[in-house]
């Protein structure tokens, strides 16, 4: 599970959707791996404006990257800053969650991560 | 998840279309892994006792020789996933064996489905951990509202046994993506009631709600023939013309495209804002 889908789900608690704290959700005894992978330069500048970098930044720090800068930076200076890219690339599509868990901060339900699988059917008390 | 007439080994053996129903039916399938003798149509408040056993649990037997006869994206959907903008970022909700999570490299799809031994094939599809995947229902969903720029979902929702779930489900989807402003839109394919022309030759006026054979060969093969093989009935709702553009709007969408593709209804749709 790559850091990127991360800044894409939430908790699965039909009532915890309305609620800030249910996204995104928070990593708990991660193991991480680092993939090699090919730099999509246009992939990640398209990506840029659809990442919740609020979210990402939280994301980052909880598994230990350096602080993100507070603003995400435009797509002219991603594209013009090749060290930025590369940063950026590593952290949304190399890094990935293999085990541990993500917890929902509104309801407090931590869903499992097994070999980069995360579970999130509910025990029949949250459905 | 699942595709008929399209040369399925494990359909190629099933039984014809006859109503499930009847004794003769469980006697011809004496190792029925699920009772034949059960109602075709599920009582609504055991809804999903009935569909854990006659989707959830059968994905979970056959994911492997299953995953091994869909391994080819349908055009309709390919056409799709590359029709959108680089860079955007979906959901393949009932993603299976996760053939269309690669399809186009320029977006990045995040694949659910309830099946935890599919999804373990999909996570791998194209390479190593190539594919972004999570087990999860289609009722529940993990994705925050309003956010993806796509979700498709193909022959998922014929697998729900209430018109109210197939209605719920749908709306699941249109709150994943971000409004009709925003460009979000998804994709639903469901089976046709009307497949006249299909081996199994069901048409209008046929009962909507089947039971259909998967039969699971075994390798290892008796002398008398047969081996070991195994039956499980899968349920589906197969829709009629017209019924899955009606569900869209039931739950506040907005049907901008919509067909008939080799015995399957499909519909594009957005959220009204």
């Amino acid at each position: 599970m790559k850091v990127l889908s991360l800044n894409f789900l939430s908790c699965a608690v039909k009532g915890c959707k309305s609620s800030s704290d249910s996204y995104p959700l928070h990593p708990k005894d991660a193991e991480l791996v680092q993939d090699d992978i090919e730099v999509n330069a246009q992939l990640l500048i398209n990506l840029l404006p659809r990442i919740d970098w609020t979210a990402l930044t939280t994301t980052a720090t909880e598994l230990g990257f350096p602080a993100l800068p507070p603003q995400a930076p435009t797509p002219e200076e991603l594209e013009a800053d090749e060290a930025k890219l590369k940063d950026l690339h590593h952290l949304l599509m190399e890094t990935q969650i293999m085990e541990g868990k993500l917890v929902c901060a509104s309801c407090g339900h931590e869903y499992a991560v097994r070999e980069g699988i995360a579970n999130f059917l509910l025990p029949s008390h949250l459905v | 998840m699942t595709k008929p007439g399209q040369g399925a080994e494990g359909d190629a053996v099933a039984a014809p279309p006859v109503a499930i129903t009847t004794a003769a039916t469980a006697a011809a399938a004496p190792q029925a892994a699920a009772s034949s003798a059960a109602p075709v149509i599920a009582p609504g408040a055991d809804a999903e006792s009935y569909e854990q056993q006659h989707v959830h649990s059968v994905y979970e037997s056959i994911a492997s020789h299953f995953s091994a006869t869909r391994y080819k994206p349908w055009p309709v959907i390919a056409s799709f996933l590359l029709s959108l903008p680089p860079g955007a970022v979906g959901l393949d909700v009932g993603c299976g064996n996760g053939k269309y999570l690669a399809v186009n490299p320029h977006v990045h799809i995040v694949g659910s489905d309830r099946s935890a031994n599919l999804v373990r094939i999909a996570r791998d599809h194209g390479g190593d951990r190539r594919c972004d995947v999570a087990v999860a229902d289609g009722l529940a969903l993990p994705f925050p509202p309003g956010k993806a720029d796509f979700a498709i979902c193909v022959a998922v929702i014929h697998h729900m046994s209430t018109r109210q779930r197939r209605q719920e489900a749908v709306r699941a989807l249109l709150e994943c993506v971000r409004p009709d402003s925003g460009g979000g839109k998804i994709l639903v394919y469901v089976w046709a009631l009307e497949q006249s022309n299909s081996r199994r030759g069901w048409d209008e006026g046929a009962d909507q709600d089947q039971l259909v054979p998967w039969v699971f060969k075994s390798k290892t093969k008796t002398a008398g023939g047969g081996g070991g093989d195994t039956t499980y009935q899968r349920y589906y709702h197969l829709y009629r013309k017209g019924e899955l553009e009606e569900d869209v709007v039931a739950v506040g969408g907005k049907v901008l495209d919509s067909g008939y593709d080799k015995d399957n209804w499909w519909a594009v749709a957005s959220r009204i804002n």
